[in-house]
């Protein structure tokens, strides 16, 4: 176990490093910087805003000093938003986003592993049929056609629901159905194959044999079994869930770290760019090894290794 | 000769003791016909009525987006003249008094955008873009992940490990960044290539478009190669390759015969999978606005604009999303037809 | 109510297929006695586990039974439905399967998955539950029982998982246990373990024992009665005795060449039965192994033989035996 913890730490410290340099060098390569859109800047400024940021070093020396102070746990300040630090606008942002993240696929699980079940206990029939069917339709509609649709009868034509803003709970309302139709849909078809899967065993065959109802043979010995593929697809999922949908933060005016990111990518702020970069990647990396934990105790034939 | 008491209930004679002849025997045994892989799953495939409407679907979608516009009497880019955010079958003050003196004027089937371009064409050529993205990104998709993951499952050891590595971290870089940069990165070279003689296509099929497709092309295999090595890692291991091993088979005729035909389904089927994943993709960029150059229109770069407009005129937006879910819906369904007819083995 | 302890008569049972229907049953009747052991043997498709399945309402989804009637300890099998099934599934009638690498739930210890049968059908509290897998554990010949059941299926080997479906088959101590190809999985040394410990057990409890198999070797030495299916029928049935020593049925006699004997000359040879088992979606008219046999006769291409009775309860079904009959009967005049 020990080895485990110490090996993942180890490849983690790997993995979030290469990203982080991938990325530094990457939006160094490309044309353009920070302060050439403000075209309002002379060149003594824009020299001086560069000597200030430590722009006008060369680049492997801007990354080894980047990288120190990102090891010491100081991801620099923002060169866009003059005054704020990346970590303070990665701590008011990540939150907004984390909370509507972590609710909608609260809400996917909730929605569509007993659906998928359902679906594949009832094989064939029509109950199984109008999931599919709801399923497949689920994952063949981008996020922002359902934003807008949702926007469209709920909020403007029938004015039951908030179109912005995050003040109360009906303001979730809109954005969670849209952060959470595409997993839910995904879970669903997930669930159903690897719960039809399951029942095929010929475990769930000496269940039936040992005279269990059917109740309790899906329930304990089935549901195990076949959630694991969903653990799967919910670690990674999650990460890029919590820290916010792009899509829907825009088209619901949601100040969160989805819309923090494109915007700082849109206009180079490079030190926002890397800090948030840097954090998806670490919580990807957590993410990937909360997965493999759960699997190891849901399932004991996993070693962990 | 007496006869036995059950002869009479059976009416049984002594010649029907004699011995039958082998082909007596061999007439009796009926045997299912054997058929081929391939017939057999296009058979499949035709019974599955879901699968067959999809595929109607796809075909009739195609012949508007590449076919139809060759006739249509509108161009994608052209503004009529005072018939901005027509409704649809509504006609400018222009139009109207050409018809009233007795001039056919083709209608608005959809009505115009805010600039006074037809909206049906608008859709048409979108659809022609998200369908060509989708088919070529995935072709891209196909050959580099299928090279670099068998690759990998094939040589193994530390070649596999550093391969999968890379693999590992451009799945964890956030795909937006990638593709926000990259769009950035490639124009300037681009504009460059496209201004060198023997490469003029580039300015035909828009830079934005190629830097779409090399966008795809860099970020997105690695799904495919992942699904590639883990399906040849299977093969390799499974008894059939270790007993045409034994046999003395050439690795030529194992990957031919063995590899090559049990890969086929589950390829076929990704493949097909692949191509709504690539529009959607594709329609989420447009959104974004780094998708398509205007004025060629995406189903995405319609929606998007149709956004603001939403209130007065939410047809401009309902169309492309409609048919955008009708596209991919149809790729969705016509895969999974394609996964219980062609690969029986991931089939439920 | 039957004196038997299972009564089958004329059993029909068929799968409704997409591509039609499947007779896997036709007219089978089996009987069996309290502490007796049948064995039921033939080739893959040949119906033995079918028949056996039905017995405990385990027939897999789109199979039906169309007709005849079973009886089992006083329970009219074939009017139940899944509610008293349950009863006495692992009750009075337990199943021990083929593989034990894929019959234990991988994700619950063996513990788990013994007392939860003993939970489901006696009185007894968790203690008592974990006291009695101890105790069966025991039983079936596993050593540092609470060890065991501690750990999961996936750290035991095969023979010994085997032990443990033994175990859980045994806990509510049945009047019926079916074995389906019960050691065919299993390495030969361990076969022969498994095999003694299921005779021991049988000894130690009284149970009856249908032995689902395509071995001989394994019937000749546990059963007192075989029953020889093909096609969906049984063919020929007696006790061990007389199918080994007095075969009727040209199938019987081709089983028992293709099998290696001790005692054979050296130049003998073992002879297989040549040809594949019938389709059963499109069953001949005749005689189910005519297109197999060698001795077939026109008739059996279109007719289907009667049942000829040898002694108290060997019969068979082939028309080689009413032509013995026939002769025999014209000789005699």
């Amino acid at each position: 176990m020990l080895k485990y913890i110490v090996k993942r730490i180890g490849l983690a410290i790997v993995t979030i490093w290469a990203v982080a340099t991938l990325t530094y060098f990457l939006i160094n390569m490309v044309p353009g910087g920070p302060f050439l859109s403000e075209k309002a800047v002379s060149p003594q400024a824009l020299a001086a805003l560069e000597a200030k940021y430590g722009l006008d070093k060369p680049l492997w020396e801007q990354y080894v000093t980047y990288m120190t102070d990102a090891l010491h746990g100081d991801f620099g300040d923002s060169l866009k938003q003059r005054g704020r630090t990346v970590t303070s606008i990665i701590a008011t942002k990540f939150p907004v986003s984390a909370k509507l993240g972590g609710t909608a696929v609260i809400v996917s699980l909730l929605v569509g592993v007993p659906l998928g079940c359902a679906a594949a206990m009832n094989r064939g029939k029509a109950l199984d049929n109008i999931i599919s069917v709801v399923a497949t339709c689920g994952i063949a509609v981008p996020s922002f056609v359902i934003c807008t649709v949702l926007m469209y009868f709920l909020g403007v034509h029938l004015n039951l629901l908030p179109t912005f803003g995050l003040t109360s709970w009906k303001h979730y309302i809109m954005p969670v159905i849209s952060l959470a139709f595409y997993p839910t849909a995904y879970i669903m078809r997930l669930m159903r194959s690897s719960m039809l899967d399951v029942l095929g065993q010929d475990y769930m065959r000496t269940a039936r044999a040992k005279g269990l109802s059917q109740k309790v043979s899906i329930f304990k010995h089935a549901l195990r079994n076949a959630i694991l593929p969903v653990v799967t697809y919910v670690g990674p999922m999650l990460a890029y869930t919590l820290t916010g949908s792009f899509v829907v933060e825009k088209i619901f005016t949601i100040p969160g770290l989805g819309g923090e990111f494109i915007g700082s990518i849109t206009t180079r702020d490079y030190t926002v760019i890397m800090g948030t970069t840097i954090f998806l990647a670490a919580l990807m990396v957590v993410m990937n090894v909360v997965v493999d934990i759960v699997y190891k105790i849901i399932d004991p034939r996993i070693k962990l290794k | 000769m007496k006869e036995n008491p059950i002869s009479f209930q059976l009416k049984l004679n002594p010649d029907d003791f004699l011995p039958a002849t082998d082909d007596e025997k061999q007439s009796l045994v009926v045997m299912r016909e054997s058929v081929s892989f391939w017939k057999d799953g296009l058979r499949r495939l035709r019974k599955n009525k879901v699968a067959m409407v999809s595929l109607w679907v796809i075909i009739i979608v195609m012949f508007f987006s590449f076919i139809v516009p060759i006739f249509y009497p509108y161009s994608y880019e052209t503004q009529v003249k005072g018939a901005n955010s027509l409704a649809p079958f509504e006609y400018s003050i222009e139009e109207q008094a050409r018809r009233d003196a007795g001039e056919f004027v083709f209608p608005h089937v959809l009505g115009t955008d805010k600039m006074g371009r037809d909206y049906a064409i608008r859709v048409m050529v979108g659809s022609r873009i998200s369908l060509t993205v989708g088919l070529v990104a995935t072709a891209i998709i196909l050959v580099i992940g299928s090279v670099y993951g068998s690759i990998a499952a094939f040589f193994g050891g530390w070649i596999d490990l550093v391969m999968m590595r890379i693999v590992d971290i451009i799945y964890t870089v956030p795909d937006i960044l990638l593709i926000v940069l990259l769009s950035f990165a490639l124009k300037a070279p681009l504009a460059e290539l496209a201004a060198l003689p023997g490469f003029g296509w580039i300015n035909v099929v828009g830079t934005n478009l190629i830097s779409i497709f090399i966008v795809f092309a860099l970020l997105y295999w690695v799904g495919m190669a992942r699904m590639v090595r883990s399906q040849i890692l299977i093969l390799k291991e499974s008894e059939y390759v270790t007993a045409a091993r034994a046999l003395g088979a050439k690795s030529g005729r194992i990957i031919k015969k063995h590899l090559l035909t049990n890969c086929i389904g589950t390829l076929i089927v990704t493949t097909t999978l692949q191509i709504p994943s690539s529009i959607f993709t594709e329609s989420f960029l447009s959104f974004l606005g780094l998708g398509v150059a205007v004025p060629l229109p995406s189903l995405g770069s319609l929606a998007s604009e149709a956004i603001n407009g939403l209130n007065t005129y939410p047809h401009l937006l309902f169309i492309p999303a409609l048919l955008i879910s009708l596209i991919i819906l149809s790729f969705n369904l016509l895969g999974d037809g394609l996964r219980d007819a062609f690969d029986p083995k991931m089939k439920n | 109510m039957s004196e038997y302890l299972v009564d089958i008569k004329n059993e029909r049972l068929s799968f409704f297929t997409p591509a039609g229907e499947v007779k896997a049953l036709n007219d089978v009747s089996i009987h069996l006695n309290q502490g007796e052991v049948l064995g039921i043997v033939g080739e893959s498709g040949s119906g033995k586990s079918v028949t056996a399945y039905s017995l405990m309402g385990l027939t897999a989804h789109p199979g039906k039974l169309i007709g005849g009637t079973i009886e089992f300890n006083g329970h009219q099998i074939h009017e139940m439905s899944e509610q008293e099934f349950r009863k006495i599934r692992g009750n009075e009638v337990s199943i021990i399967f083929q593989d034990p690498m894929t019959s234990l739930n991988p994700v619950f210890t063996i513990g788990n998955q013994i007392e939860e049968v003993i939970l489901l059908h006696t009185d007894k509290d968790k203690k008592q539950a974990h006291e009695r897998a101890v105790e069966l554990l025991t039983l079936v010949g596993i050593n540092e029982p609470e060890k065991r059941l501690k750990q999961y299926p996936h750290e035991l080997s095969g023979g010994m998982r085997q032990r443990v479906m033994i175990a859980i088959a045994l806990a509510c101590e049945p009047k019926l246990l079916i074995a389906d190809e019960p050691t065919t999985a299993l390495d030969v040394t361990i076969q022969a373990q498994i095999l003694e410990l299921m005779m021991e057990l049988k000894d130690k409890l009284g149970m009856a024992i249908i032995m689902i198999t395509h071995d001989l070797g394994i019937v000749a030495s546990m059963c007192e009665k075989i029953a020889v299916m093909y096609g969906g029928r049984i063919i020929e049935y007696g006790t061990t005795d007389e199918i080994f020593y007095e075969p009727k049925h040209e199938y019987t006699k081709g089983l028992l060449k293709s099998i290696p004997r001790l005692d054979a000359e050296e130049h003998e040879r073992l002879v297989p039965i040549e040809g594949t088992p019938i389709d059963l979606l499109n069953p001949p008219k005749g005689c189910p192994f005519a297109p197999r046999c060698e001795s077939c006769m026109k008739i059996c291409l279109r007719e289907m033989p009667p049942v000829t009775t040898f002694g108290d309860i060997h019969y068979t079904q082939c028309w080689m035996n009413q032509k013995a009959q026939m002769e025999g009967g014209a000789t005699n005049e």
